[in-house]
This record gives structure tokens, C-alpha cells and sequence, in this order.
């Protein structure tokens, strides 16, 4: 080691020569901080590797990574490449290595640095080889020992300084501070368990037994009030006294009294009596200022609230038209359709009954009739929940043209079809269904979004064909088609004769048609007995299955009960009604009130009426006096006729007789299709036909009150309006509504407006709340038009009734005077004729004489004519001069 | 007399819009009127009550005050009354046409 310390130290002082000359000067770097100063770490080239052979894996293996390298081959190599030489930094090694070979070790692992290292002294060679691998990690062991080396010395024991740590102790440690005093108590073993014994003692006998803290006044405490704040309040005297008393039940108590009342003689003595008198004279100067108050004027008149017309208006009071809401075609009809009657159901909104027939002409139908008959036809049931299907659909033989629900049960529908029968239907076994649609309008919304072939077979969708449940019987019915059909009333029935009686059952049970006017019950009548087998053998007919058998009885053979001919006087023709109006019963005897009242609840437990029909007509019937049976008809011809329905008796033959109608006016061009009594008074009536309209009043029977000009369009339906007395809606055949008002205009319509392209065939309004109003417009191309009513054609205007009235009375007496006038012209007209002929009569006595005077003359001048002549020719001289001047 | 006090019952009754007229005594049992014996009675009663309740108002508020007419206005007529120490003459008005 030694050495090596001074090899470096001389070394040392050679390092700061310039770096040209530090290549042979420059010191060897070995491991001495690794522990191992003979190890020289070398990079040796591959071409050194060469050399010496020791290439890495070839001469130098893992097993043997070292070489032997001989001094001179390292100085051979040395002198050859010079300073390029590999072993050139450990070239002062080299030349003072004391061995001939020197030790050359591969060092894989780079442990110093580079990847060969030379081991500079004989003993590392030693030591690398022998033994190579113990010995090496003996010395690296030894090498990293410490070079103190450290020899154990057990402890000695020192004597304890005190470092004040006893104090701590001692106050952290728990000591008892007063020595523990025992106490040893003892009893008689007898007296455990004795029945113990209480008694009691005052407190203050015992001394000792209790502390008092008695109460003082504290003088730190006391305050003197000097200031008080009180209130004062005088109440009446009251008085509360109450009592106890028993409670047993509630009884009923009623007291009777009369009036104390003077008897007449009291009452002339007191009449007579002064003081009396002196108080009406002054009591009557007080009263009659007070009436002449009151009749000057009305001081609590709000002048401003009577100017002003109602109070809120839902939606603008300018909108005067009707907006359209809805439209119902049926699109799966093959022929065309045309919509003969719009029906709205009484009870259930939103729903409407539309019939429909084929539009073709007569011969057409004959034409067709084969084709005809496999076409249901049908009655349509709409409701604004699906524009798209009918919610039922009403089958019957051949096309009607007139029906109506049943006013005391809305599931029974009359209807007359267009060869003269009357169909019946009964729906109450499908009126869940109908009713049942408005709830699920929610559902068909989301149904409708979809395509329409799509929706065909949803089963929950489809419109149930109902089948007709009686037919009337075709020989006793009409022969032609029927175009009117009225229920008439609960309150009274008709018999054979045609006289009135009270209708015990309380519902509606007969029928009036139009065509020849005929009654009919539906009610089945008590056959003859000879005509019961014949009746049996027809009536073994097989029922489809799901018509329910109201009518059972009725069906085919069903007769009308009294028929009404309305003959035409002289001729034995009769009229052909059209439409007909009957007198809506408001007349009504009390007692009549009771005993429907009694009978209706006598029934209330039974079904249904209407399935217990096969009781018959009861026999006794009470008649109804003074009904009046008269009503208006309206004909083909376009005649309103006022006439009666009661038979009378023909003295002469004993016959049964029609009544001569009362009234016959020939006003209408047309075919009177409309005839209807005002909703709000009992005796206008309206009639429209041909192309004018005309409203009677029924005790007025020279004329209407009201005739309109002929319009240029054909008027071809007609409906007042539900809610304004002074409006009606006309239907013309170019498909335009005139919408009358009587109180703005009366020679013409008040508005006019466009519904659709074609003719419209039936207008039925139908109010469903106190804000909506729907009109029905039917046309003739098969399409059902819904309108919404505005506020200004449903609103009636405060004194529009009484403007009303006045208006119908003006018009009257108007009728009143214009008789009068006539008789009035007539006379005249008879004194202007009797003078007329007074004067030809004289003109012609006149003119005689006259003649012959004329004549005279003529004759004179002819002669002086002749004369003149005559000299002229020189046939007569002139013999005188005088002549000639005469002549002249 | 008679003819006096009917001729003044006539001269009232002739006015205007008048209904009925009637002569109640004190106790409010009727003397004379015009209307048929039910309704007599029924507004002698109510309107004496009344009559009675308005005097002793007045007189409680005045002692010296005392009730000369009384006007009750309705929607469909007006009920006159003028009281007496011992009479009540009562008059029902429709004012309006």
C-alpha cells in the first residue's frame, strides 16, 4: 500500500504538465475507492481483443473470463499503436508490475466501469485465482469491515444520579391521605327479619328533625308604585243565570191560530167613526204624494245599467259567422249518398244520427233496384270523438227518409223509409257502447293519427250493425214515401176515433207519419180472434238472433191505428201532406199531474217500459176535454193547411168523417218541406217551401204575419233558432244558409253565408251548454257539417222576447187592418163601380142626341156642298147676284 | 162619513200602479181593504210589527221624534204606510210600467 501512496504522490506532481505531454503521464485509474487498488479497469477494443486474443465469447468465456497476458506482447503492443494503444493508461503498471504475465479480466457486469480491467500486483493475481471465488468474497467481506474494529465490553454498573425524576413520581402516585377507619357493627342475630313498624312523628317534636327557611321581607326588594295605568269599560248589566233541566227527546209541537178578525158590523161602526175619517184625511195628504212620487219618476232606475246591454260576452261580439267545427262523411259507402234527416241525440252530447239515402231519381232507383237491395241502408250514429267511423250503424229495409229518438227513451228510434214503412229500433243493449264514446275520446285521438286503412281492423273500432227490430205492415201502410214522423206526446193518447185521452203509462207510445197521415201505436192491439190463427202461422219466422224482441209483436204486422185523409173538398182527391205540426201539449190538468206521478212510480221498479209493451191498450182511459187537435199540414202543392184530426160523423151517411180543414192558404211555390212550431211560443209556426218562407200564427187564419219575397235560390230547409226568438236559419239549394233575424230585417235574410257546394237537405240546431251551440248542416253530397254557433246568434238580447211580441202583434193587427181594408176597398170599390155606370149610363143618353145633332149638321153641309157643286159644273145658273156672293 | 171615508179609499186606489189599500187598526186587525182576506191579514200583521219597531227606533234615538210615513221599497213594489195613534192606513205600489 505504501508504495502505491508514493508512486501517486509522485504522480501527483507531474498531473499539472500540459495535456500533450499528460499521455504518458496521466495516471493509471484504479479501484482504490472501491476497496480494490490493484484493479485497473481497461476498455479493450476488439482489435486489441485480436491481439491478445481475448475476444469477449470466444477466448474470454463466463467460465474462464480471464487472460494471462505476458509483459512483452503488452510493451510490443504498446510500441506499435502507441497512444492508441488500449493498455496505454496502465502502461507505468505494466512497465512496474514485478510478474511476467499480467492478469487481464473480463469484466462482464461493467462492476468498474469498463469492460476489462487489469489486476496490477501478484498477489490480486494470486488471490483472483486461488481460489478464485472464496477468497474473492472473503476479501470483499473483509473489505467492508470497518477498519475500527469494535470489541464488546459487557456494562459496568455505575452509582445512580439523581436527576429529580422522584418528585414526579411521588405527585403522580396516589396515597392515602388519612388512615382507613374501620367499623365493625353487630346485631342480634333475632332481630333480622322482624316485622318492621312504622309511626308517625311531628317534625317539630323532635329537635333536630328538620331545617326551616323561613319567609322575610327583603327591603332590597320592596318598590312603591307612585303611577297606575287602569281602564274602564261600562257594560249593560248582565245577568247569567242558568238551570238544569232534563232532556228526553225531541217532540214535534204545532200551534193552530186564525187571524183576530172584525166582524162586519164592527167594522161599519168603525167606518163611522170620526177619529177614522180625521186620520184618512190626514193620512191620504201624505200617501198621495207619495204615489205621484212614484209615478213622476222612479228614483232608483240605474240609467246606465238599462242603456247597457248584458254583461260578458264569451268570444267577439263582432264574429257573426258560423265557424265550422266539424265534418262527418261516410267514406265507405260505395254509391254516392245524400243525408235525408240529422237527428241529435237528446241525452248523450255529442252524438248525431244521420240517415242516409241512395241519391237517385225514380227511374234510376227502378233502374238500379237490383243493385239497391244489397246496399244495407242505414242510419249513421257520429260523434265528435271519430270524425272517421260511425259509432253505430242502424240497419233497415230500404232508405229513410224521416226518424226521431223516442222522447221518454232515446234508445228507441222510428223511422220511414221510402216504400212507406216504419222501422223500429231498439239500441238499449248497445247504449254502453254510445255512451261510453265520449270517455274514450282520449283513446280514438291517438287512433286517428294513423292511416285509415290501417285502422279497419281494429275490432274495438268497429260500428256494430244494429238490425231493425219491427217493420210496420206493408199493405196497411203508406204506399208512398214517408216524410214526416213525430212521437207524440206522454201526457195523452188517441183511440179509433181520433179523440184525445190521458196516457196512463208515462211514456211515449204512438206515432204520427206523414204521408197520408196516419197514428200509429206501438203498442200491439187486440187481434180479433178469428185473425189469431192466421197471425200465429205467420209468426213462426226465425228471429236473427241478436235483435232483442221489443217489438216483436208489431213486426210486419204492425196497423196503423186511425188514419186522417185530407180530402180536397169536391173532388175525391186528397191532399198529399208533407210535413206536419202538431200542438205541443203544455195544457194539462193537475189531476193528471198526480195520477202520471202515481204511475210513474208504480213503475219505477220495472225495467223498462218499453219491454213490457205486450200488456195491450188498457180499456179505461180517461178522455181529455178541450184538447185541441187541430195542427198545421203542410202538402206537395205548397199548401199550409190548418186542420183537425177528430173524426166526426157524417150526418147524412154515418160514416166516419174527416173534418173540412179550417184554413187553406196556397202560399208556397213549392213543396212545403218545413213546418215548426217556435220554441218559444206556442201558436208561430214556420213554414218554408218553394222559394219563400212564411210565419203563421194559429188563431190568425186570414193570412201568414210574415211572407218573404221569393229569394233567387230554393229555399230547401228550414229551423228556428233554439235560443233567440227572432231568429231562423234557412238552408237554399246552392249550399248557402240564410240566416234570418226578425228584429234587424224582415224583407231579407240578416246574413248569408257559404257551407258547402250543394244543395243542403236538413239544419238542426242542438244546444249543449249555456257557451255552445252546434248547428247541424246536411247536405246533399252526404257530408253532415258541424258549426259552432256564435255568441251573437245564441245570445238573446235583454227585451228581445218582448221586441218579439210586439212584433208578432204589430203584425197582426197589421193583418186585422188590411182585412178591414179590404172589406173596407170592397166597399168602396162597389160605389166606385155603381158610379162608373151611372156615368156610361148617361155618356150614352148624351152621345144620342148628340148623334142626331151631328147628323143634322152634316146633312146641311152636304147640301151647301152640293150646291156649291153643282154651280161649279154650270148645271145650276146663278141667277142672282145675290147668289153669287152667297156662293161665295 | 161612510161616503167620505170610501170616496177617499177610492180616490187612492184610482192611482197609478196601485195594488191594494188597506185600514189596519192598532192592534193590526184589518178595517177595510181592497185585496182578498188572506194577504189582508198577512201584511196587517207583518206591517204593524214593523210599523211598531220603526216608531220605537225613532223615538229611541229622539224622544221627541216621532214616525210620520214609512216607505218600503221593493224590487216588484213599494209598500206605503202611514201611521195613526190608533190607525194604520197601508197602500201597495208598483212604480215602474
Amino acid at each position: 500500500m505504501a508504495p502505491k501512496q508514493k508512486k501517486k504522490s509522485s504522480r501527483r506532481k507531474k498531473s499539472p504538465k500540459p495535456i500533450l505531454a499528460a499521455s504518458e503521464d496521466m495516471e493509471p485509474v484504479n479501484m482504490e475507492s472501491m476497496g480494490h487498488p490493484e484493479i485497473y479497469p481497461l476498455v479493450l477494443t476488439t482489435k486489441t481483443q485480436e491481439i491478445f486474443n481475448c475476444r469477449i465469447d470466444e477466448d474470454i468465456t463466463d467460465e474462464q473470463p480471464y487472460k494471462l497476458i505476458n509483459k512483452e506482447d503488452i510493451f510490443e503492443d504498446l510500441r506499435n499503436r502507441a497512444a492508441v494503444s488500449d493498455f496505454h493508461p496502465v502502461k507505468k503498471i505494466v512497465q512496474e508490475y514485478p510478474g511476467n504475465e499480467l492478469l487481464l479480466v473480463y469484466d462482464k457486469d461493467f462492476k468498474y466501469g469498463l469492460n476489462f480491467y487489469l489486476i496490477g500486483t501478484e498477489e490480486g493475481k494470486e488471490n483472483y485465482l486461488n481460489p478464485p471465488e472464496v477468497s474473492e468474497e472473503q476479501e470483499e467481506y473483509k473489505e467492508y469491515i470497518p477498519e475500527d474494529v469494535y470489541i464488546y465490553k459487557p456494562p459496568v454498573s455505575k452509582p445512580w444520579v439523581s436527576l429529580g425524576s422522584e418528585k414526579e413520581i411521588e405527585e403522580a402516585s396516589v396515597t392515602e391521605s388519612t388512615k382507613q377507619i374501620t367499623y365493625m357493627i353487630s346485631r342480634k342475630r333475632s332481630e333480622f327479619g322482624a316485622p318492621i313498624k312504622f309511626s308517625d312523628q311531628n317534625a317539630s317534636s323532635v329537635k333536630d328533625a328538620y331545617i326551616e327557611c323561613t319567609a322575610y321581607p327583603d327591603k332590597n326588594f320592596t318598590l312603591k308604585q307612585l303611577e297606575k295605568d287602569v281602564g274602564m269599560q261600562v257594560i249593560p248589566q248582565i245577568k247569567d243565570i242558568s238551570t238544569q233541566t232534563k232532556w228526553t227527546y225531541p217532540k214535534n209541537a204545532t200551534t193552530q191560530y186564525y187571524p183576530r178578525e172584525f166582524s162586519e158590523e164592527e167594522k161599519e161602526t168603525l167606518k163611522q167613526s170620526k177619529p177614522l175619517v180625521d186620520f184618512l184625511n190626514n193620512a191620504s195628504i201624505s200617501v198621495e204624494i207619495a204615489l205621484q212620487q212614484n209615478e213622476i219618476t222612479n228614483t232608483f232606475i240605474d240609467d246606465w245599467k238599462h242603456l247597457a246591454e248584458e254583461e260578458g260576452t264569451f268570444g267577439d261580439k263582432t264574429d257573426t259567422h258560423l265557424k265550422e267545427y266539424q265534418s262527418f262523411t261516410d267514406l265507405h259507402s260505395p254509391t254516392e249518398k245524400m243525408i235525408t234527416c240529422v237527428s241529435w241525440h237528446p241525452t248523450i252530447y255529442g252524438l248525431i244520427a244521420v240517415s242516409v239515402a241512395v241519391r237517385l231519381s225514380f227511374e234510376d232507383r227502378v233502374h238500379f233496384s237490383g243493385k239497391l237491395l244489397l246496399q244495407p241502408s242505414l242510419i249513421l250514429f257520429w260523434s265528435f270523438s271519430d270524425p272517421i267511423h260511425p259509432q253505430l250503424m242502424l240497419e233497415s229495409p230500404d232508405d229513410i227518409f224521416c226518424f226521431k229518438f223516442c222522447p221518454s227513451d232515446p234508445n228507441i228510434i222510428a223511422g220511414g223509409c221510402i216504400n212507406g214503412q216504419i222501422v223500429m229500433w231498439d239500441i238499449t243493449t248497445h247504449a254502453d257502447r254510445i255512451e261510453n264514446v265520449k270517455a274514450g275520446g282520449s283513446r280514438s285521438k291517438k287512433a286517428t293519427l294513423k292511416p285509415m286503412f290501417l285502422l279497419e281492423p281494429e275490432s274495438n273500432k268497429e260500428a256494430m250493425y244494429i238490425r231493425h227490430c219491427a217493420v210496420s205492415s206493408i199493405e196497411n201502410g203508406h204506399k208512398k214515401v214517408i216524410t214526416d214522423i213525430h212521437w207524440l206526446s206522454d201526457t195523452f193518447e188517441i183511440n179509433r176515433m181520433g179523440s184525445v185521452f190521458e196516457n196512463r203509462s208515462g211514456i211515449c207510445c204512438q206515432l204520427v207519419t206523414c204521408s197520408h197521415n196516419m197514428f200509429w201505436d206501438i203498442r200491439p192491439q187486440k187481434p180479433l180472434t178469428p185473425q189469431t190463427t192466421e197471425k200465429k202461422k205467420e209468426e213462426n219466422i226465425e228471429i236473427p238472433f241478436d235483435v232483442p224482441s221489443t217489438f216483436l209483436h208489431l213486426d210486419l204486422s204492425w196497423k196503423p191505428l186511425t188514419k186522417v185523409r185530407l180530402s180536397k173538398g169536391e173532388t175525391s182527391l186528397d191532399h198529399c201532406p208533407t210535413k206536419i205540426s202538431l200542438k205541443e201539449d203544455h195544457l194539462l190538468c193537475k189531476t193528471q199531474d198526480k195520477v202520471l206521478a202515481q204511475s210513474k212510480t208504480a213503475k219505477a221498479e220495472e225495467m223498462n217500459p218499453y219491454h213490457n209493451l205486450e200488456s195491450g191498450m188498457p180499456n179505461l182511459l180517461k178522455p181529455i176535454d178541450d184538447f185541441c187537435t187541430k195542427f198545421f199540414v203542410g202538402t206537395e202543392e205548397g199548401e199550409v193547411i190548418y186542420t183537425d184530426w177528430k173524426m166526426e160523423k157524417d150526418p147524412e151517411t154515418g160514416r166516419l168523417m174527416p173534418k173540412k180543414p179550417v184554413s187553406l192558404h196556397t202560399i208556397h211555390d213549392g213543396i212545403v218541406h218545413t213546418i215548426q212550431r217556435s220554441p218559444f211560443y206556442d201558436d208561430i209556426i214556420l213554414t218554408v217551401g218553394g222559394w219563400n218562407v212564411a210565419i203563421w200564427k194559429e188563431s190568425v187564419m186570414t193570412g201568414p204575419l210574415l211572407q218573404s219575397c221569393c229569394a233567387p235560390k230554393r229555399y230547401t230547409s228550414g229551423h228556428w233558432s233554439l235560443t233567440r226568438p227572432g231568429v231562423f236559419y234557412i238552408g237554399r239549394e246552392d249550399g248557402y244558409i240564410d240566416i234570418w233575424d226578425l228584429l234587424e230585417k224582415t224583407h231579407e235574410p240578416a246574413q248569408s253565408q257559404n257551407i258547402c257546394i250543394t244543395m243542403i237537405t236538413c239544419i238542426k240546431p242542438w244546444i249543449f251548454s249555456s257557451k255552445q251551440q252546434f248547428i247541424a248542416i246536411a247536405d246533399y253530397y252526404g257530408t253532415l257539417h258541424i258549426l259552432e254557433i256564435p255568441w251573437t246568434l245564441s245570445r238573446p238580447s235583454t227585451n228581445e222576447m218582448t221586441s218579439i211580441n210586439h212584433y208578432f202583434e204589430r203584425e197582426v193587427k197589421h193583418l186585422e187592418y188590411v182585412e178591414q181594408r179590404k172589406k173596407i176597398r170592397e166597399q168602396e170599390k162597389k160605389e166606385m163601380e155603381q158610379e162608373m155606370a151611372k156615368k156610361k149610363v148617361k155618356i150614352y143618353q148624351k152621345s144620342k142626341e148628340q148623334m142626331e145633332a151631328e147628323l143634322k149638321m152634316d146633312y146641311e153641309s152636304y147640301l151647301e156642298l152640293e150646291k156649291t157643286v153643282l154651280i161649279n159644273l154650270g148645271l145650276i145658273k146663278v141667277t142672282e147676284k145675290g147668289s153669287y156672293s152667297d156662293v161665295m | 162619513m161612510t161616503a167620505e171615508v170610501e170616496e177617499t179609499l177610492k180616490r187612492i186606489q184610482s192611482h197609478k200602479g196601485v195594488i191594494g189599500t188597506m185600514v189596519v187598526n192598532a192592534e193590526g186587525i184589518p178595517i177595510r181593504t181592497t185585496l182578498d182576506n188572506s194577504t189582508t191579514v198577512q201584511y196587517a200583521g207583518l206591517l204593524h210589527h214593523l210599523t211598531m219597531k220603526a216608531k220605537s227606533t225613532v223615538r229611541d234615538i229622539d224622544p221627541q221624534n216621532d214616525l210620520t210615513f214609512l216607505r218600503i221599497r221593493s224590487k216588484k213594489h213599494e209598500i206605503m204606510v202611514a201611521p195613526d195613534k190608533e190607525y194604520l192606513l197601508i197602500v201597495i205600489q208598483n212604480p215602474c210600467e
